[in-house]
């Protein structure tokens, strides 16, 4: 094993990372090898290129094993009482120590290569902002890994025992790779794949001789077809991509509540993710919904904590996921369980907002629907008819449209006390509704325009220290929005409110 | 409105800021007015051709700074008011949106006092208190030197005495 402990209870990494590094080089090193072979028989044989190739290639796999040979050599962790300290460097040794207290995520991955020899890298966070909040131990055995999660994150539980689930919450259905190729994924990736081509076939220098054999098969077909056929086909693509994408993120995925109040998110085809979340750092849940998947009757469930680790590996947007896109009974019995509810804050009954609210997003849809219409229009006055046409079926697409989505905007809007919770829906392409614990609450915003003081709207945030960092209540009732947010949070709002005993002012 | 028992609303936070204020509002305005402005009217005594191209946006561009300078921070001096309690801070500001900001004592993490260099010329400071939400951070902006400073003092002592995780 990998522990030939040199004093005390420090570890070492796994050795075998010297092989992982040679391998993902010599990976590198193949994909470079071929454009640079035929580079260097420009100067000299064939046999002759490959001779020189090989040597380069052997003497960089050589160097990148050296190098992470000497990082194994200089690497050592150890988990003590109270603290975890890691010593690493190549040439300046960094000493860092996090407070076993304060470390909050202990999350595990593994890129293919890493789990053929059964090993993962381990991320222990504090969940705090800035770069020395994360040790990373790059790599150690599967086992070790597990050990570590276990010693790091178990406490005496704060939460009753036995009154929900435990164990699992959710394992992944087969069935809801439906709702993949509705993601906005889809399109991207086809126009990725698209884009993709020409780059590779520019590289190559082929991107003209490319253009022209697609340019050949539609000779006889009329321009518009053309389009047609090829928008088609990068969907096609982005949907096929989709697909594969879905796969490889939530394959074997799974939502476990473990003993010592840990929810723990399991997924991942090639390359295995295990991202654990304290529940004493969880302030709540966000419903969302995306446009194409809420028309599906689904959604995704992401959890609102604080301190989920935000360094480089968070920035792909599913570290908070709970649940991936499923059917919605589906996501607000999953917020139950997370949440140790019997009913979903999620489900509760919401207050609608008052009409004025529909107006003012009617009136600033149709504005940014009509600005480049009449824009259109005026330069087609000016200059040229054929603007003024394209002016006129811009207004028939996009007004229609505008109108649509600003009534549904205005639908999705509501907010509503429920339990321990606080809970607003907003948002028409990604419509989120978010419960959000009361007691999470540090804080409130209130905003009024001029337009909003005269239609007797306002709007409301709480601030915390969790997830987006605030929530809002958009275009509420005055009076309703106040009297709303001084009961979420009893005796934070209610010294600065005054009450009128004449409706008006 | 609502009917029943009357209408509820937000009352104006206690105290207004240093009159000083508006003088430094009135400067900033007029400075960010005369950075498109001065090259403009530059440009337009040098280059006869395209004269009134150019001094005819500097015109106009004056002129609605100099309006914003001599109206807004009027506005604003009365819209803008703070206040401090053993439990809260309460910050109204904006004159066309409107803004109060409300951060408990018992969440508060860090009192931070700033000088601006044209502050300083005012003689006045900026008192920023952050809590642990990355959008909750409570701004109180042209405070007399010595107001901010006691300001500063008084919720440092009221937070450490406060109890509370701050998360």
């Amino acid at each position: 094993m990998s522990t030939a402990a040199p004093a005390g209870d420090w570890r070492r990494l796994d050795p075998r990372t010297v092989l992982v590094s040679a391998l993902v080089v010599a990976g590198v090193v193949a994909g470079a090898a071929v454009p640079v072979t035929l580079g260097l028989t420009r100067w000299s044989s064939l046999p002759a290129a490959v001779l020189q190739m090989s040597a380069g290639a052997a003497l960089v796999i050589g160097a990148a094993a050296g190098v992470d040979r000497v990082r194994w050599h200089r690497t050592r962790y150890r988990v003590g009482e109270e603290r975890v300290d890691l010593h690493t460097g190549l040439l300046v040794v960094k000493r860092r120590s996090l407070a076993r207290e304060r470390i909050r995520t202990v999350d595990l991955t593994a890129h293919p290569l890493l789990r053929v020899l059964g090993l993962v890298t381990v991320r222990i966070g504090t969940g705090e902002q800035g770069g020395d909040s994360t040790l990373e131990l790059d790599p150690v055995t599967r086992a070790e890994g597990e050990r570590l999660r276990r010693l790091l994150l178990e406490r005496a539980s704060t939460v009753p025992p036995g009154v929900h689930r435990e164990g699992e919450l959710a394992v992944l259905d087969p069935r809801w790779i439906r709702y993949a190729p509705v993601s906005f994924v889809a399109p991207m990736l086809g126009g990725a794949a698209a884009g993709a081509v020409l780059q590779i076939s520019d590289w190559v220098g082929a991107q003209g001789e490319v253009i022209a054999w697609v340019a050949d098969r539609f000779r006889d077909t009329p321009l518009l077809w053309t389009i047609v056929t090829l928008v088609l086909a990068a969907l096609i693509a982005g949907v096929v991509g989709a697909f594969g994408l879905w796969t490889e993120m939530w394959w074997n995925y799974r939502l476990e509540r473990e003993p010592g109040g840990t929810l723990r998110v399991r997924r991942g085809l090639f390359t295995s993710r295990s991202i654990s979340v304290e529940e004493a750092r969880l302030r709540g849940v966000d419903l969302v919904e995306p446009l194409g998947v809420r028309l599906l009757g689904a959604a995704r469930l992401d959890a609102i904590t604080t301190g989920l680790a935000k360094d480089h590996e968070a920035r792909d947007a599913d570290h908070n996921t709970l649940l991936p896109v499923a059917p919605r009974e589906r996501a607000d019995s999953v917020a139950a369980d997370v949440l140790r509810e019997t009913a979903t804050p999620t489900a509760a009954a919401l207050v609608r907002h008052p009409p004025a609210a529909r107006g003012r997003r009617l009136r600033r849809s149709l504005v940014a629907s009509v600005g480049p219409v009449l824009v259109l229009a005026v330069l087609g006055t000016l200059f040229t008819p054929v603007l003024l046409w394209i002016a006129l079926g811009c207004a028939v697409v996009s007004v229609p449209l505008a109108v649509a989505l600003a009534l549904d905007a205005y639908r999705g809007l509501g907010h509503a006390l429920s339990g321990r919770y606080l809970v607003t829906r907003s948002g028409t392409v990604r419509r989120s509704t978010a419960a959000l614990e009361r007691a999470g609450v540090i804080g409130w915003t209130v905003r009024q325009s001029v337009f909003q003081r005269r239609a007797g709207l306002l709007t409301v945030t709480a601030t915390t220290a969790a997830g987006g960092g605030a929530y809002t209540v958009y275009d509420a009732d005055a009076a309703e929005g106040l009297t709303f947010a001084a009961e979420a949070v009893p005796g934070l709002l209610e010294p600065f409110l005054e009450r009128t005993a004449h409706p008006g002012r | 409105m609502s009917t029943g028992e009357g209408t509820i609303r937000l009352r104006p936070p206690r105290n207004t800021l240093d009159r000083r204020a508006v003088g430094w509002w009135r400067t900033q305005w007029l400075l960010a007015a005369a950075v498109p402005v001065v090259p403009l009217a530059v440009l337009g005594a040098l280059i006869e051709a395209a004269r009134p191209w150019l001094l005819l946006p500097a015109a106009v561009l004056a002129a609605a700074g100099t309006a914003a300078a001599v109206l807004l921070p009027v506005w604003w001096f009365r819209t803008h008011r703070w206040e401090i309690t053993e439990d809260a801070v309460y910050v109204r500001t904006g004159f066309f949106r409107q803004e109060w900001r409300i951060a408990p004592m018992s969440r508060i993490q860090t009192v931070d006092t700033v000088r601006g260099p044209l502050e300083q010329l005012f003689g006045l400071s900026t008192v920023t208190v952050t809590t642990a939400s990355a959008k909750g951070a409570v701004r109180i902006e042209g405070l007399d030197h010595e107001v901010a400073a006691d300001l500063a003092r008084q919720l440092t002592r009221i937070t450490r005495d406060t109890p509370g995780d701050a998360t």
